[in-house]
């Protein structure tokens, strides 16, 4: 139940910020991944999940360090390639909280087609992408979501590459749940995450998170204390359940609005495969491992 | 067979140790199968089988053969040359008739093929298979079931037990519709009772073999690899298709939900590999596998996995490259890809499967080391053994088995998930860390607890863990077994599915009077520690393997095996026609290498 509803209540372990807390982040002072990273702490304080059956996983990126600066079980994967990875730890294990943290280049170019993948077949996870329309890491290189003039070390003279629309791409990937958040808005963050994380199948956050080293600035559209609009959805004309008015939504003008873009309850692929195996070992009785591949050999006589 | 007669009866029967029978036609028409039936006849008699077929790379179409070698004692290949050749088409007969011993029967459909008439090497029978089995199954025009009139043709003219044969078509076609097996019956019947004895002179009959104590089953080896999986207590993993590994990828698919398992189709190379880390990350002992060109994609997280130290089972049916090269063909030219293929200096452990019960020993082993040294395992077959059947003892499973275990115990007070002092085993998520502190598990080179650290001397000692358990395993490995000569002349060194044709060839070479010996090394990586003082013992060492001698004149495991012991007596015998060697081949390279005549001088 990676990222549903919690059955069980953490039982030990200190689920505040000082027991979740672990290596001091590596981020440079400013960067919007602090807020991401504040948020998903009072959001586990807030659920009270078993500490040990949270796990933290990522790709490669600045975002991605993100494991180690979480007292969870984590894992700091590939680039690219954090969402199979998770999808094995999901499939996996059916008691665990499967959380995936990543950036623009892990999520929209290098591992972009693990997006569609995960999204069609519906893991249950949560995944957040820090977008900041920018190859940090790395010093400052055109990103799948950089926008057209853009100026960064691989188009001095601005990119002129159409950028990636994230939310078209999250939706159109088939995941069941698609939301979208800014970093300086912890409140509403938060209600992203709890609905994310209460949501059962493979739910996606997009996080507009700045970076202040190289980009910034570019998310104050977004920000009313830096003169911009935040525009929230408003539920009770957007139906969520409609793909259409999903997808009108993430054509409308920068910023765009904020907030859940879709969500429908889908069968996981944890709950397809899970029935797969209940009906498989009904339809032959139940026989043990042993029997099993007794008979298995026996036909081979 | 005439080669290996060992007795005339006087009623027209010859009593022989084993024959080879090549069946040769189109891939639509059946030949595997009744191959298939031949072999399956042989497991059930006690006696040896081994196959080779071809496929082509076509969809549907086109020539193929399938080559059965069948008989009392052990069979080591699928032989060099037929003693009987099936041919159904004039492009069959023209193919294949340069495969038949001298002195062999050729049996041929009359309907299509027409021999030399100045040929008189071989024993000519002509049978118009195609035209009478239409007439036995009433007039279809698709000349379908015909491979079953000359699987009828031969259990007459080899005495091969029917009533068996029967049992097998009514366990192959019993749940298919009705007129189905009966025109199976009806189809083989026809050929049974051919007047076969006007135009042949004698009957063959196996003898009896003398061992009928053990119960053998038959199978192709990627079955067996799968099998061998299963019983070592794989239940999750995650693939892509490719040939030669689709088989195997699709029969976990089918079987590991009934063991409660899940298989994933993932979206790529890349996908499959990440899952099944993800399996084994959460606790459970996962495998991926492909064939060279999805290995090459899945490198890198390999590497992730042997510098997070978790176990997994990557296998690699390997097939003919560079590049997508001879899908359907056989070549051994990506071991140092298993050893070598990711980034950086990353240490893994590379097995090797000899023949097709072999591959169900070497996943069970695979799967041992995987969890013992918390380590990805390469497990290389490859295409001749990934299709070829063979029977052998039916392994016993109560001895065999073992039980999946997710290990989700409490950790002590100040646990270190990369403890330098010890080979470390993976904490899955769920378990609980006394104290509080969990582990994080990475591919950024880190320090015991798992947190990232560039400290020189951190990453030295890392280094030397990762590489010291790989030693640790080298040490444990049991005594290298030589069959023939334990010293002499030649001392012929081979890996992987060449094992048959060298054993065969050696023994012949025995019988010859060469003092010779035999090594298979099934450890690629570590390679055993007493090579260096077995290989002292003879005055040539030859590497046989199927790859590229390469730019320096050695073939890959050669290469690895001069570098290790700097010993100039290894020499390489490397081919790369996409076939399996041949028992002569091997006999020439050993002549070429080390002659008789002079040595024994």
């Amino acid at each position: 139940m990676s990222s549903a509803p919690p059955a069980v209540k953490a039982e030990r372990g200190v689920l505040t910020k000082k027991g979740l807390a672990a290596d001091h982040p590596t981020w440079c002072p400013g960067c919007g991944d602090f807020a991401v990273l504040a948020a998903y702490y009072k959001t586990i304080e807030k659920l009270g999940l078993p500490q040990q059956n949270i796990v933290t996983l990522a790709g490669i990126g600045c975002s991605s360090r993100f494991p180690y600066f979480v007292n969870t079980h984590g894992g700091h994967f590939i680039h690219g390639r954090s969402l199979p990875f998770a999808s094995g730890v999901s499939l996996g294990r059916d008691d665990l909280h499967v959380f995936v943290f990543g950036g623009d280049g892990d999520g929209f170019s290098i591992g972009g087609n693990h997006l569609d993948h995960a999204g069609r077949k519906n893991f249950r996870m949560t995944y957040v992408i820090m977008d900041n329309f920018v190859y940090g890491l790395t010093k400052k290189q055109t990103s799948p979501t950089s926008p057209p003039g853009f100026k960064s070390k691989t188009d001095p003279w601005g990119a002129f590459d159409r950028p990636t629309n994230p939310m078209r791409k999250l939706l159109s990937s088939g995941a069941t749940f698609v939301a979208r958040t800014h970093a300086t808005q912890i409140k509403h963050m938060m209600e992203m995450y709890e609905r994310a994380v209460q949501h059962d199948g493979f739910s996606v956050i997009e996080v507009l998170s700045e970076c202040v080293e190289f980009y910034k600035g570019a998310f104050d559209a977004g920000n009313p204390r830096k003169g911009g609009a935040f525009e929230v959805i408003d539920e009770t004309e957007h139906d969520v359940t409609d793909m259409a008015a999903a997808l009108a939504l993430a054509e409308e003008p920068w910023p765009g609005p904020f907030g859940v873009y879709f969500q429908k309850e889908v069968p996981t692929k944890n709950e397809l495969e899970k029935e797969l195996i209940e009906k498989t070992r009904e339809k032959i009785g139940g026989k043990s491992d042993r029997d099993l591949l007794q008979a298995t050999f026996a036909s081979m006589r | 067979m005439p080669s290996n007669s060992t007795t005339l009866n006087p009623a027209g029967e010859q009593t022989i140790r084993d024959a080879v029978i090549r069946l040769a036609g189109n891939s639509q028409d059946g030949i595997q199968s009744i191959g298939g039936f031949l072999a399956r006849l042989a497991g059930r008699s006690a006696q040896e089988v081994m196959t080779y077929m071809t496929i082509p790379s076509t969809i549907s179409g086109g020539p193929s053969i399938f080559q059965v070698r069948m008989g009392t004692g052990e069979v080591l290949s699928a032989g060099d040359e037929a003693d009987f050749l099936l041919a159904f088409y004039q492009h069959s007969y023209d193919g294949h008739i340069g495969f038949l011993k001298e002195g062999g029967v050729l049996l041929y459909d009359s309907d299509h093929v027409e021999p030399d008439p100045q040929d008189h090497r071989f024993v000519k029978v002509g049978v118009p298979i195609s035209a009478l089995t239409v007439e036995a199954l009433g007039g279809s025009s698709r000349e379908k079931g015909k491979n079953l009139f000359a699987l009828g043709l031969l259990a007459r003219i080899f005495k091969l037990d029917v009533e068996k044969l029967r049992l097998i078509f009514k366990e192959r076609f019993g749940g298919k519709a009705e007129d189905v097996l009966r025109n199976v019956n009806l189809a083989f019947d026809a050929g049974f009772s051919y007047p076969i004895d006007n135009v042949l002179d004698r009957y063959y009959s196996f003898q009896v073999s003398s061992d009928d104590s053990t119960q053998q089953v038959t199978m192709d080896g990627n079955t067996a690899l799968t099998l061998g999986l299963i019983t070592a207590g794989v239940r999750y993993g995650a693939g892509y298709p490719i040939t030669p590994w689709s088989s195997i990828m699709e029969m976990l698919r089918q079987q590991l939900p009934k063991y409660g398992g899940v298989f994933v189709q993932a979206e790529d190379e890349l996908a499959a590999v990440s899952m099944a880390i993800g399996f084994s990350y959460a606790g459970r002992l996962a495998v991926t596998g492909s064939s060279g060109p999805g290995i090459s994609l899945k490198m890198e997280a390999l590497g992730w996995a042997t510098m997070a130290e978790l176990p997994l089972i990557v296998v690699n049916v390997q097939r003919g490259g560079p590049s997508t090269g001879l899908p359907t063909n056989v070549e051994q030219s990506d071991l140092l890809q298993a050893i070598y293929g990711s980034h950086g200096d990353c240490p893994r452990v590379v097995l090797a499967a000899q023949n097709v019960e072999d591959c169900f020993y070497t996943a069970l082993e695979a799967c041992r080391i995987a969890q013992e040294y918390s380590v990805p395992v390469f497990i290389l077959s490859d295409m001749s053994l990934a299709s070829r059947i063979e029977a052998f003892d039916e392994p016993d499973l109560d001895a065999l088995m073992v039980e999946p275990t997710l290990d989700l115990e409490d950790r002590p007070q100040g646990y270190k998930p990369y403890d330098l002092s010890r080979i470390t085993r993976h904490a899955p998520p769920g378990s609980w860390v006394e104290g509080g502190v969990f582990p994080q598990v990475t591919g950024l080179e880190h320090d015991e607890s798992g947190h990232p650290s560039g400290n020189p001397q951190m990453h030295v000692s890392m280094m030397n863990k990762r590489r010291e358990k790989i030693l640790a395993l080298a040490k444990s490995l049991p005594p290298s077994q030589i069959f023939g000569d334990d010293s002499g002349e030649v001392l012929v060194v081979g890996w992987g599915s060449t094992w048959g044709p060298i054993r065969e060839a050696v023994i012949r070479e025995l019988d010859r009077g060469r003092k010779i010996g035999h090594l298979q090394i099934r450890h690629l990586n570590p390679l055993p520690g007493d090579l260096e003082e077995i290989f002292q013992r003879y005055a040539t060492i030859l590497v046989v393997e199927m790859n590229d001698r390469g730019l320096y004149g050695y073939g890959q495991l050669a290469t690895l095996l001069r570098g290790k012991l700097c010993n100039p007596a290894i020499q390489s015998l490397a081919k790369t026609d996409g076939l399996t060697f041949k028992i002569s081949e091997i006999m020439r390279g050993i002549e070429q290498h080390c002659p008789l005549a002079a040595s024994a001088e």
